[in-house]
């Protein structure tokens, strides 16, 4: 008997769990893309070179191309279609939105999820390669426009948005900011 | 039936106003789909298979075994593909590229030429159905040497006359007090954008539509109809949203082959490139060589002017680069020469590239005039100034407003350049050595006929529907504030269609000549509309339509140098240890016409200048004299400017509107890359003292720069 190539997986995606059939060359990103009619994640290069398919991967941006469908199970994925609120725009698709972060917009899903992780990663102190001071105890770096394009390097954008990208990137930080110390107070 | 209500009087002012993307929330959330992202029922994907000899003959397609790999329906080839017709001239004026035409024959004129398509039940199946297929061929010795120096450049027109020239060169060299010659060279640049090319095909009910992403539906449709020897209204070709286009996006060998798939198999059949297949099968822009001669007096007035460009095109296709074109409109001498030559050698087919022929033509005209106020000591704006044309220099029509001195002196005093010390090599700032730099942009202003229809609706909404195509300019948004305008209604009540080619002819999104193009035609149409409407009176449930046609508009313009402009600023940091060099500011001022939406325009102009500093900088395709094919050719291999590689850039612009155009408009596609990467390597030169004038400034080139001549 010739051995099998498929098999049926679960995949947890925005919240809801997906079970299916996939060949095992089914990346995570065709599996999205193909199977689930999840076409929000982008394929620009299908090599991990572009970006453009960064999805959250239990809260770490991931290059859905480079990761197979059947090792994504027991993980929570999260996609551009399942970071807003219902209706109400997370703040980094907003800040993109007000500020014209794009123009094509097929590399904008990408940013927004590597957008959306790097405020995280910042807040939880962790330092990038133009950081100047990287002792533990330092703490957060300002959020400079340095440090922004840095983090956001894996994503190309050919159209040439990066300046409204990094502007709006740091509006939804601060905001974000902003937001938590009011829960907290 | 209800009352129509456009308003009587008072224009709404939306043009010229901020207006953020009206399908941005769709792509902010991933709701907007482009090409390959259509679902079909039924639908079959097929792969490409690229050859890996750089010329000669396919001997043999092994398709036996791979018909019998699991899901796979068919495979195209020379040996069984239908019949393409290609002897006849496009929408753009010039007869297919053949990389587009596919199958047609057993040759293989350059690497990674289209050999056949494996189409299978998935893409998975298809791509290792398409890896597997064993092709041989008949090998041939290829020729990729491109340089200034062959023997077999030949002058070529393209959509411009090779040669122009005035007065005698040589006599006005000799008699020249300053004198610069120089050769620049740009190399192989990719478009690169994001979404790669995908279309999808299927017949119904005897018509073949085409979901696909261009640059224009009814160029593309118009194409596939001589193609294929179709009916004019048997095919509808559709674009919704595209990922990018930069000019590589019109016929290309997905569609076509997804077309003869679609049409073998008589089922759905989507086609999308991968990223390496478009650095062979979707054109780019070609290297180019570049003698510049310029002769002054001793007050830097030109007194010669020679331009000679090379660049080079495939076996199968003439693609002329002209970079020689530029100094037809921005610079006069006594005595004036440019000329474009091209070179064939076995390499795939170039094509136009935002700002063709302006783009590499700018750096050397640009880059040599800075030379030129070097040697006459005088400021390099001041000199552009002093040899400001009354007429085109070639053409000697008047010029419909040419306000690039109004550029200048805006940009100057906002860059801070009264402050320039104008001695290279003399500002350090730890390991950086610091310089600022300049350059001009021109880029011509025109518009295409174009078909549109405004529909007023009976619930006092209007509908625009014309096949103009948003490429990521912001045209969907900026139609809709020109119709509002028009209307005289807000624009929540405007809803505009675009890219379907059922709704008529229409321009397309190319040469900055979209917006202007398609406004014109939604302006006539609903002003039409505007004035049929009584205030009042009612709307039938069908709505009222009115159409209109540029043609006739288009026709009656008189003939004028008709161009946009723009004064480009760049401050460079050079480190001459490592090679780095950083791009620390750049400013860009602009005379582009009437400016419709403030917000995506300066990200428009943005964008442009963002590619200046990535053709300084990093662009640069490098092909294998071995293989003849690129070595990396994907988004590793060919650097494209990155987040950390773009400082803070400022785009803004002078009054400008066109008179002649309804709404004002130029054109700001491209203007923005013109004169960018020169005013990065003049401010390079300003920070080392070194000139740079091969493209891309790489950090071993600044170092071997530092090195003494031998």
């Amino acid at each position: 008997m010739a051995p099998s190539t498929s098999s049926t997986v679960t995949l947890d995606i925005n919240g809801e769990k997906h079970t299916l059939s996939v060949d095992h060359r089914t990346t995570l990103l065709d599996a999205l893309r193909e199977r689930l009619d999840l076409t929000g994640t982008k394929k620009g290069c299908d090599q991990g070179q572009c970006g453009a398919c960064t999805v959250l991967v239990d809260g770490r941006r991931t290059v859905s191309c480079l990761q197979l469908a059947v090792a994504s199970q027991e993980r929570e994925i999260t996609t551009v279609e399942g970071v807003a609120e219902g209706e109400r725009l997370h703040p980094v698709q907003q800040a993109f939105l007000d500020l014209d972060g794009f123009q094509c917009g097929y590399c904008t899903p990408g940013q927004i999820c590597s957008a959306i992780a790097v405020i995280e990663e910042h807040a939880a102190g962790w330092p990038s390669a133009v950081t100047e001071d990287v002792r533990p105890e330092a703490g957060p770096p300002p959020l400079t426009p340095e440090e922004i394009r840095e983090r956001m390097s894996g994503n190309l954008c050919r159209c040439g948005a990066y300046v409204q990208i990094v502007q709006a990137v740091a509006r939804a930080a601060a905001e974000t900011r902003t937001g938590t110390e009011g829960a907290a107070a | 039936m209800t009352t129509a209500t456009t308003g009587a009087a008072t224009p709404t002012g939306a043009v010229g106003t901020a207006h953020t993307r009206v399908e941005g929330r769709d792509k902010v959330t991933g709701a907007a789909r482009y090409a390959g992202e259509i679902p079909f029922a039924g639908l079959a994907h097929g792969w490409l298979v690229l050859s890996t000899v750089a010329r000669g003959r396919v001997l043999s397609v092994g398709t036996g075994p791979v018909l019998g790999m699991p899901g796979v329906l068919t495979v195209l080839h020379h040996g069984n593909a239908p019949r393409l017709t290609t002897d006849y001239v496009g929408m753009l004026g010039v007869p297919p590229d053949p990389t587009a035409a596919v199958f047609q024959n057993d040759r293989v004129p350059h690497a990674g030429w289209p050999v056949a398509l494996v189409v299978a039940e998935t893409p998975e199946q298809a791509r290792e159905a398409a890896e597997a297929l064993v092709v041989t061929y008949e090998q041939e010795p290829h020729d990729i040497a491109f340089s200034g120096t062959r023997p077999d450049t030949y002058p070529a027109d393209g959509h411009m006359p090779a040669l122009t020239e005035k007065g005698d060169v040589e006599a006005e060299l000799a008699a020249s007090a300053h004198v610069v010659d120089e050769e620049y060279t740009t190399p192989e640049e990719h478009h690169g954008m994001m979404e790669p090319h995908a279309a999808s095909a299927r017949w119904d009910g005897g018509r073949l539509e085409v979901v696909d992403s261009n640059q224009g539906t009814t160029w593309v449709a118009d194409e596939i109809v001589r193609m294929f020897s179709l009916d004019a209204s048997a095919v509808r070709v559709r674009s919704e949203h595209v990922g990018g286009g930069f000019g590589s996006k019109g016929l290309r060998a997905h569609q076509v082959s997804a077309v003869m798939a679609a049409t073998v198999l008589q089922r759905p059949v989507r086609v999308v490139l991968t990223r390496r297949q478009m650095f062979s099968l979707t054109g780019y822009r070609s290297p180019t060589t570049q003698r510049i001669r310029l002769g002054a007096d001793p007050g830097g007035r030109l007194r010669a002017l020679d331009h000679r460009s090379l660049n080079q095109t495939s076996t199968v296709w003439e693609f002329v680069e002209p970079g020689a074109g530029v100094a037809r409109i921005m610079y006069d001498a006594d005595a004036h020469r440019t000329e474009n030559r091209v070179v064939r050698l076995d390499v795939p087919s170039p094509t136009w590239m935002r700002a063709p022929g302006e783009a590499p033509g700018s750096f050397a005209v640009e880059a040599a005039l800075d030379e030129l106020a070097e040697k006459c000591g005088i400021d390099p704006i001041e000199l552009r100034l002093r040899n400001e044309p009354e007429r085109g220099p070639v053409s000697g029509l008047p010029f419909a407003g040419r306000n690039l001195a109004a550029c200048f002196r805006e940009g100057a005093r906002r860059f801070g350049w009264a402050d320039r010390d104008p001695r290279p090599g003399v500002r350090r700032e730890g390991r950086w050595l610091l310089g600022t730099g300049t350059a001009a942009a021109s880029f011509p202003a025109g518009a295409l006929p174009s078909t549109a229809a405004v529909t007023a609706e009976p619930d006092g909404t209007f509908t625009v529907r014309i096949a103009a195509a948003d490429i990521g300019t912001g045209a969907r948004t900026a139609l809709t504030l020109v119709a509002a305008d028009a209307l005289r209604v807000p624009t929540e009540r405007v809803r505009v269609r675009i890219g379907d080619s059922d709704f008529g002819p229409a321009g397309i999104a190319g040469g900055s000549m979209g917006t202007r193009s398609w406004a014109w035609a939604v302006t006539a149409a609903a002003g039409e509309l505007r004035e049929r409407l009584v205030p009042g009176g009612t709307v039938p449930p069908e709505g009222i339509t009115v159409r209109s046609d540029t043609t006739a508009a288009l026709g009656a313009l008189t003939q004028r140098e008709r161009h946009s402009y723009g004064a480009q600023f760049a401050e460079a940091a050079v480190d001459v240890t490592t090679g780095e060099v950083r791009v620390r500011r750049m400013l860009g001022i602009f005379a582009a016409g009437r400016i419709v939406n403030p917000l995506t325009a300066r990200s428009q102009l943005v964008g442009g200048m963002t590619w200046g500093i990535s053709m300084a900088l990093h662009e640069e395709a490098v092909r294998d004299g071995a293989s003849g094919g690129l070595y990396g050719g994907d988004l590793a291999g060919y650097h494209v400017a990155s987040h950390a590689d773009v400082p803070a850039i400022e785009a803004d612009w002078v009054d400008d509107p066109d008179p002649d155009d309804p709404v004002g408009i130029k054109g700001i596609g491209e203007v923005g890359i013109v004169g960018a990467a020169a005013a990065v390597a003049n401010a390079v030169w300003h920070a080392t003292g070194v000139r740079h004038r091969s493209l891309p400034i790489r950090p071993d080139r600044v170092l071997r720069a530092g090195e003494p001549r031998v």
